[in-house]
């Protein structure tokens, strides 16, 4: 009867080409890649650390806290002598004792004891602000350090 | 008119693509930098107290004085050091002299390998030196001028020397005996072992305010 209208007119168009879909993938992936920031402290402070041979390495790593020292980058507005940086600020010697707290507090309690300051000093930095630096430290119960330090290739090193 | 809608579309070649995505892997992969968490360790000592530190009864020929003023100059033993690479091999000495050895050091001395029992023989026995190693400590005292840079070689040369005698101890290199990870329980053990009698004895001492 009237039946031919309804009659589907032909199967052709309906399958989507497939052959663009890497292409979307790639785009996603580069845009991904390229806005995509590593979660990082931004350094404030100059860093060229020193180099040693007898390095070790720390086991967990989630029981590390780094501190920055060094002279600051922007001299203009810190001036020129080192400063202790942690996290994306400075701190001055006396907060160190709460910085360790907050620290101790992102770990289990079963570990607070075992968490291990990372110092990444900058090699042109003199002694006192280290020596005091490690005074607070003491004070906070932070006894664990590591002076952060590059492999001395043996080559160059005695 | 009627022509446009027949024209081919000019397809772009999509093989390149891989070729693309590959170079911007390796790009990214070798210019990222994995942060690495390696360096010296030391444990600092506990908090002052009111009270004062403890008198020091320890022998002054146990006890071997680095000592580095703000001009970068050091004081080995009190006697000005020029070579810094000698440092090293006097912090060994130092430790494996064994001048007056305790029963414990005793037992130490003779489960040392026969290399380092030799080493002991040609180098140690001097009656001005360590008592043993039980008994030696390395005391470093810098100046609040002393560089980070000397400070850090100082500190890397006597525990390279504590290093080196462990690890040659256990039969190991001393990049393998650095190595060994405290978590897994052999190795631990390797570890312990390389210890037993032989402390690390790194005293960190309060620097002096004084310039050079």
């Amino acid at each position: 009867m009237g039946y031919g209208k309804f009659k589907k007119k032909s199967k052709a168009g309906a399958a989507i080409s497939t052959a663009s879909l890497p292409d979307i993938i790639f785009m996603l992936l580069f845009f991904f890649m390229v806005t995509t920031v590593l979660r990082e402290t931004e350094l404030l402070v100059e860093q060229d650390l020193p180099k040693a041979t007898q390095l070790t390495k720390l086991e967990r790593k989630s029981l590390v806290a780094h501190l920055y020292v060094g002279k600051p980058l922007n001299t203009q507005i810190y001036g020129k002598e080192p400063k202790v940086q942690a996290n994306d600020v400075f701190v001055s010697l006396p907060e160190i004792v709460r910085w360790v707290a907050q620290e101790k507090d992102k770990l289990d309690e079963v570990e607070r004891d075992q968490l291990t300051v990372s110092l990444k000093v900058d090699i042109g930095t003199k002694m006192g602000i280290i020596v005091d630096l490690q005074e607070e430290l003491r004070e906070a119960n932070a006894r664990k350090i590591l002076y952060n330090s590059l492999k001395k290739t043996a080559a160059l090193g005695g | 008119m009627s022509k446009r809608g027949t024209r081919s579309v000019p397809e772009i070649s999509s093989g390149s693509m891989a070729d693309i995505a590959f170079l911007l892997l390796i790009f990214f992969l070798v210019t990222t930098t994995i942060a690495n968490d390696r360096g010296i360790a030391l444990l600092l000592p506990p908090k002052i107290e009111d009270e004062p530190p403890p008198e020091v009864t320890k022998k002054d020929k146990n006890i071997f004085k680095i000592q580095a003023n703000s001009k970068d100059e050091l004081l080995v033993e009190d006697e000005i050091l020029e070579d810094l690479d000698e440092l090293k091999e006097m912090v060994r000495k130092f430790i494996l002299n064994f001048g007056d050895p305790t029963k414990e050091a005793v037992e130490t001395y003779n489960s040392l390998p026969p290399s380092l029992k030799r080493y002991v023989n040609e180098h140690g026995r001097q009656d001005d030196n360590s008592d043993g190693p039980d008994e030696a400590v390395v005391s470093f005292k810098a100046d609040r001028g002393t560089s980070y840079e000397l400070y850090i070689r100082v500190l890397d040369d006597v525990n390279a020397a504590y290093n080196e005698i462990y690890a040659e101890r256990i039969g190991l290199s001393v990049d393998e005996f650095l190595a060994l990870s405290k978590r897994k329980e052999e190795e631990k053990e390797l570890y312990e072992s390389a210890r037993v009698g032989l402390p690390r004895a790194i005293s960190i001492a309060e620097p002096t305010k004084v310039g050079g």
